[in-house]
């Protein structure tokens, strides 16, 4: 399994990286350079976390480790439409619910082959505020049916997950009131409804 | 009347009635495929019967667009090569709505199969009547028929989209072998992943014919 786990850079740092060069604009130290080079650095930190699975075990492994909470999976792609325009809705429901209550994870079924030149431009481009994670397994006909026999194959498709109550859905939500209450009989306490009939491309600002 | 909308509400009622009752079933192993006819790129129409010489047919759904059925592209071309000349010709068809994906139009369509020289024929679903029968959901979807004409096979070309020398399995092949050997395939359904199939939107619903003020005054 591998683990990107690097810091992502935002405004914040940006602006500790001019005041760290301002510092000592005629004698930088060593140490302050070395800490505007790291602020400042290469846009590889700007790649937002996502973790490979290699297989079934490590996926399913994941899974366990959502023990009581609720956790829905999300089978996308990069080059599937359908799939990238409901992205927002699954991080809105995910802020709405908070990660005591739902866990999100998006897992993408891009090539491992495409990981720099596809999957991490896009992950910088759209930056999904929910757990990301590339499945590798190309061998999907032994894997898919293990996710739910009633999935053949076709993306995007969404798994519910509690204890060992499961809800399945294939294609695409339209928006978060129908994600909402696909996600709702598995979710503990659910508070007051969300209720936004929002269309998914709508809530990411209109990103593309 | 009553109401000037009863008999739009029954008219509109009673088409999708029968719209949905006339949604065919998707074929499973051993159905039947019926006799298609569809545009192919170089002009002609092209029907399934034209192949009534033929030991079996590869019937492959597939597009322009999609990066997966990009991905499997060489590979079609591949199974035409290897099988046509022992009796089991690819025939290709786009199921798409080029109102949805502008880059599986037709003359999309025409371009591709000129550059990359298709050797088999490359139908365009235009009406989206053929591939709903077959019960095609994305792209790359391959439905092997045998020497009558029955399904025999349904799924992918292999296990691995990505690397074709890393597949261990190729399933379309393995299948065409069992029918030239007289046994069934096995396995003879397999999942794999894929570009949906783009349907069409509906036409916008006709509106509503305007009530007549002069029966509403009267009520």
């Amino acid at each position: 399994m591998l683990s990107q786990n690097v810091v992502p850079c935002n405004v914040f740092f940006n602006i500790l990286c001019l005041m760290s060069l301002m510092l000592h604009p005629f004698r930088p130290s060593l140490v302050s350079i070395i800490f505007a080079a790291f602020l400042c650095g290469s846009p590889f930190l700007r790649a937002q976390n996502f973790v490979v699975y290699d297989n079934l075990e490590q996926l399913q492994s994941r899974i366990s480790r959502a023990g009581d909470t609720t956790l829905v999976l999300n089978f996308w792609a990069t080059w599937c439409q359908p799939c990238v325009e409901e992205l927002p809705c699954f991080d809105e429901l995910r802020a709405y619910y908070g990660t005591q209550n739902v866990q999100v994870v998006l897992v993408s079924l891009d090539f491992r082959s495409q990981l720099e030149k596809k999957f991490i431009p896009f992950l910088n481009r759209y930056r999904l505020k929910s757990e990301v994670a590339l499945m590798a397994d190309q061998d999907l006909n032994t894997w898919i049916p293990l996710i739910h026999e009633a999935w053949d194959g076709a993306i995007p498709a969404t798994l519910v997950l509690k204890g060992d109550k499961r809800l399945f859905k294939l294609g695409k939500f339209d928006d978060l009131e129908e994600l909402e209450t696909f996600v709702r009989p598995l979710v503990k306490d659910s508070a007051a409804f969300l209720g936004k009939k929002m269309n998914c491309m709508d809530l990411s600002g209109g990103k593309k | 009347m009553k109401t000037p909308y009863l008999l739009p509400v029954m008219l509109v009622a009673y088409l999708l009635l029968t719209m949905s009752a006339t949604t065919p079933k998707a074929y499973s192993i051993g159905d039947l495929a019926e006799d298609f006819s569809l545009k192919n790129v170089d002009g002609t129409i092209v029907s399934l019967s034209d192949y009534k010489d033929a030991q079996g047919v590869i019937v492959i759904f597939t597009c322009n667009h999609c990066p997966f059925a990009q991905l499997y592209e060489q590979r079609i071309i591949d199974l035409h090569r290897m099988f046509a000349p022992m009796g089991y010709p690819v025939v290709a068809i786009n199921p798409n709505s080029p109102r949805i994906i502008p880059e599986d139009s037709f003359e999309k369509m025409q371009e591709r199969a000129r550059l990359k020289r298709y050797p088999f024929a490359y139908l365009f679903d235009e009406e989206q009547t053929v591939y709903p029968k077959f019960g095609a959901t994305r792209t790359p979807h391959v439905f092997v028929l045998d020497d009558k004409r029955v399904v025999r096979y349904i799924g992918a070309i292999d296990n691995n989209a990505e690397d074709p020398n890393a597949s261990t399995q190729r399933w379309v092949e393995n299948a065409v072998h069992a029918l030239m050997r007289g046994e069934m395939p096995n396995p003879h359904s397999t999942k794999s992943n894929g570009c949906t199939v783009k349907k069409a939107p509906p036409p916008a619903p006709a509106p509503a014919p305007t009530p007549d003020t002069t029966a509403q005054k009267s009520r």
